[in-house]
């Protein structure tokens, strides 16, 4: 039995040992025998036509093995990098869905969009050859905004993409939200920006590519969070590779927050030359390299109205946005700013009518796709910030005005006028529980001392819901995924009794090894020791949909403990032999399978030895072997959420405003390990709180520049901006996936700009500010406080 | 160029490129890569080793600064002489849950282990202003530094025995 580690205990992580003692194990620390390197030359303008490519002293310089080019995709019919969903408009018009080739042809689109892939001997040599190329571009007009590139006379990506627009989304009933208005006893209006984010997980995105003649087998080393959706995406529509030919493998990944959820065209454009050149090839992008190609995240301009009745009570809610798509459709990008976001609209309250417009837009920008949270944060941001400027303008209290229109727990499940039945929850216990934790009582007290430094503080409050576990396939393939959303598990059990988990989930900071062993421990009774994850690999793997929208433990942890009762099962058949019983009355406990109501047991090692040592075994009805594979698909999404309380100082003489405190009483359902899921919720929290003070990726119009394009000039969050955090948990159980869980990986950054910004104006409200666009800087606040109607000086 | 250093408490002899990064030289040519590069500006501090005992980005300094040096790596870095330990700093973090991917955490490592041995008593402030130049993106910090205090009191105890 040894040490087992059970559901709800925090043992120390199984994977820490490699990473603190340098024996991680990132795709920039593989090396192949003959392995050359491969350098991407990118585009340095926004838009322009390419009117040629001059190779010939690139290919002269020394140590070069190759320059390839668009032409040369075109020239082996290679196809263009797919996008995972197809929304459509409200006539049920597909949107516009134009190539995106791995490498461009005719024209670029954005600042960083791939030209040539250069391979050299050495990375000098590569980058040497890369500047002799003799590109030929026409540089045409960028347009980086939304509402810039929906204007007439707009600079055109697309010649059948008129206006710009790839698709006009809508959601809701129009009619109801619109009758609801013309009753409304106040209209609150808002209008908003959620800032354009770009993710930068700290492991840069890298890949290898390698290719054996001998089997005719590709192999891709990439930093990735679903190494078998790339294999599918990449072998079967875009390389024209078998997937039995083609194994991908994502080692230990530095971080991904989404950025490394796509399919890339780096990865198709290695892969494919590997076997052009017959060797491997490794490419390693550096931070520069990132902030113009990994996929950024957000960018919506928002216009929202909420029709209230004299009561406060919420009675319809409308929202406009144009939402950033970038110079082409990235794997999940259109879905982010319509399925994950309209339906979120409804947050935890009542509101009985909602309509919601996004208008999917494409400028000379970085495709952007999903960023931790993915649509979730800009819903909760639009409702949770008209919610005080509601309450502001009807002089109710914050507080008051979300009780008033709380869903209360006693009506869960609970059917909203967006799509989505949450199945679970209590807001109002979250609240509560938040409102004690962050001793709001004695703000007051607080606030007067800080008037005493002179500096204004302010409290922010975010109660909010989102959607996770992505996801039940067939409600998505009704939203437009062209794949499903399920996940699979193989319990390898060894004739020794030790556990090999297989699972299609990637790993890569979320603690899975520990979580997901605990899970095994605890169901079998096998001590955590002896269960290892697997993870990452294509030919070790079975198949798997990989880790995003906090869906590892919600569904890949499903599927693993519907593969651990089979295992359980099995064993039951085993011992009812062994123990000359029938199988009904065989127990399993503790790791031990016994006769109920006697001390006949066998214990799990014993039942795992006959499994692969079938002497005394019921072979005529039972294979040997102790093994079990499981797929799990949900049957609706989990509704994690709770209430974040911001307090901040904002100092008027230099506008910086400073995170004072921050509280967050979260509902994630059933808590596995409480240490890894605490960790989740700060680094979630500080993503958040990114958004809302520091991080802000900006884009020169007209030349299409990225302006933000390196940690110096994007500011990134550090240690000594933040406060040490109380994070807590308020669980309701999930009612349909099998352990109660709900995911904890996004909710900190969907709860906290909100929460954050609600304190921002909450500070500055006596001034006459009712809204504060992300980031707060010194600059902004400054600018607000110099243009305020009252004199700049504390209470 | 033919530079000689104690790397890790061995003497170490190379021949190097003299425009050669230590941080490419640690890791492509010594096959030491436990440090990391995670951007071009020296602003993450991925890279931090010890060079004669003082913390610096490897990414920002040429291999002929390590001639006659003493440079520490976090393959180095480890517990009493003799033992099979880790250093009480990564037995902090694994203690305390101070990483996540792990990516960061090397030179986290590095830096904490030099903030604690120049100042053993630590306050919050001190470790939060003493990692302004380690960036992570997992942890939001809160467990990073309590892991680094507990580090520097661990070390701090040590010392005494």
């Amino acid at each position: 039995m040894g040490n087992v580690i059970g559901i709800g205990a925090s043992p120390k992580r199984k994977e820490d040992q490699r990473f603190l003692t340098g024996r991680g194990n990132y795709v920039s620390d593989i090396k192949r025998p003959g392995m050359t390197a491969g350098v991407f030359v990118r585009s340095p303008h926004g838009h322009a036509i390419l009117r040629g490519i001059d190779k010939s002293a690139a290919l002269a310089s020394s140590g070069v093995i190759a320059v390839l080019t668009g032409d040369d995709v075109a020239d082996d019919g290679l196809g263009s990098l797919p996008c995972g969903w197809g929304i459509t408009d409200a006539k049920g018009v597909p949107m516009k869905e134009p190539p995106f080739p791995m490498l461009a042809q005719d024209k670029v689109r954005f600042v960083g969009d791939m030209v040539a892939f250069v391979i050299a001997e050495t990375p000098e040599q590569a980058n040497a050859a890369a500047e002799l190329l003799k590109i030929d571009y026409e540089v045409l007009p960028s347009v980086v905004g939304v509402l810039e590139a929906v204007r007439p006379g707009a600079p055109q990506l697309f010649d059948d993409v008129p206006n710009n627009i790839c698709c006009d989304w809508e959601l809701g009933d129009k009619a109801a939200v619109e009758a609801a208005f013309r009753k409304a006893a106040h209209v609150a209006k808002l209008s908003l920006v959620n800032n354009r984010l770009i993710g930068n997980p700290m492991e840069p995105r890298a890949a290898i590519a390698e290719y054996e003649p001998g089997t005719d087998r590709f192999t891709l080393w990439t930093t990735s969070q679903f190494p078998h959706v790339v294999r599918f995406l990449m072998g079967a529509l875009v390389l024209n590779i078998p997937q039995h030919k083609l194994r991908v493998v994502a080692p230990d990944v530095g971080g991904g927050f989404g950025v490394k959820q796509f399919h890339y065209g780096e990865e198709a454009v290695i892969t494919w030359a590997a076997k052009r050149v017959m060797r491997p090839i490794k490419w390693v992008a550096s931070r520069s390299e990132g902030y113009v190609s990994d996929r950024h995240g957000r960018d919506h301009v928002t216009e929202a109205e909420l029709a209230l009745d004299e009561t406060g009570k919420f009675l319809a809610f409308r929202v406009n946005t144009l939402a950033n798509m970038g110079g082409y459709l990235s794997t999940f990008g259109p879905n982010i700013p319509t399925n994950l976001y309209g339906p979120l609209l409804g947050g935890v309250y009542t509101t009985p009518a909602i309509y919601c417009n996004v208008k999917v837009v494409f400028t000379n920008t970085v495709p952007v796709d999903a960023y931790r949270g993915a649509g979730r944060p800009e819903a909760t941001f639009v409702l949770e910030r008209i919610v005080d400027v509601a309450a502001s303008e009807m002089g109710i209290d914050r507080v008051e005005i979300r009780r008033r229109n709380m869903i209360p727990k006693e009506a869960y499940p609970y059917q909203t006028p967006v799509l989505v039945q949450y199945d679970s929850g209590d807001p109002m216990g979250c609240l509560d529980g938040a409102l004690v934790a962050a001793d709001v009582k004695n703000f007051g007290i607080r606030k007067s001392e800080s008037a005493r430094k002179g500096k204004f503080r302010g409290l922010g409050y975010s109660t909010y819901v989102e959607a996770c576990g992505l996801a039940p396939s067939r409600f998505a393939g009704r939203l437009g995924a062209r794949g499903g959303l399920y996940e699979s598990a193989t319990v390898r059990v060894h004739p020794t009794g030790q556990v090999t988990v297989m699972i299609g989930t990637h790993n890569h900071g979320q603690g899975h090894e520990t979580t997901f062993a605990q899970i095994v421990s605890d169901k079998l009774g096998v001590s955590f020791e002896n269960v290892d994850i697997v993870f990452g690999d294509t030919d070790r793997v079975q198949f798997g949909m990989g880790t995003y929208g906090s869906r590892s433990l919600v569904v890949g942890g499903a599927a693993l403990s519907k593969a651990t009762d089979k295992v359980i099962a099995k064993g039951k058949k085993i011992a009812s032999h062994l123990l000359e019983a029938a199988e009904a009355d065989i127990q399993f406990e503790a790791g031990k399978f016994s006769v109920a109501g006697t001390d006949r047991a066998k214990t799990f090692e014993e039942i795992a030895g006959a499994a692969y040592v079938p002497h005394n075994y019921p072979l005529e009805v039972l294979e040997p072997g102790l093994e079990e594979q499981a797929y799990y698909d949900p049957v609706n999404f989990t509704y994690p959420g709770g209430c974040h309380i911001a307090e901040v100082e904002v100092d008027p003489e230099t506008g910086t405003v400073t995170l004072v405190n921050y509280t967050a009483v979260d509902d994630v359902g059933t808590v596995i390990n409480p240490m890894i899921v605490e960790g989740q919720l700060h680094g979630g929290i500080v993503q958040g709180v990114g958004q809302a003070l520091f991080e802000n990726a900006v884009y020169d119009e007209g030349s299409g520049q990225l302006l933000s394009g390196s940690l110096m000039d994007y500011c990134m969050p550090r240690a000594d901006h933040l406060p040490m955090m109380k994070v807590a948990t308020h669980s309701t159980l999930c009612t349909h996936t099998p352990m109660g869980v709900k995911g904890c990986g996004e909710v900190g950054t969907i709860g906290s700009p909100a929460a954050v910004i609600n304190a921002v104006v909450d500070a500055l409200s006596h001034l006459g500010v009712t809204h504060v666009d992300m980031p707060a800087t010194p600059n902004r606040i400054w600018r607000l406080l110099q243009n305020a109607s009252l004199p700049v000086a504390a209470e | 160029m033919q530079i000689s250093f104690t790397l890790n408490g061995r003497p170490t002899v190379v021949d190097v490129e003299p425009a050669t990064l230590v941080a490419d030289l640690l890791r492509e040519q010594l096959n030491l890569t436990g440090t990391h590069i995670g951007c071009d500006t020296s602003q993450c501090g991925a890279c931090v080793v010890h060079l004669n005992g003082l913390p610096v980005k490897s990414c920002t300094l040429l291999a002929p600064a390590l001639d006659g040096a003493t440079l520490l790596t976090i393959e180095g870095l480890q517990g009493a002489p003799g033992s099979n330990r880790m250093h009480p700093m990564q037995e902090a973090f694994r203690e305390h849950h101070g990483l996540q991917c792990g990516f960061c955490t090397p030179g986290m490592l590095m830096t904490a282990v030099a903030l604690a041995t120049e100042k053993p008593d630590l306050t919050e402030a001190d470790v939060r202003h003493g990692l302004e130049g380690n960036i992570c993106r997992c942890t939001g910090y809160q467990n990073i530094v309590v892991s680094v205090m507990a580090g520097a009191a661990a070390m701090n105890a040590a010392k005494g025995e």
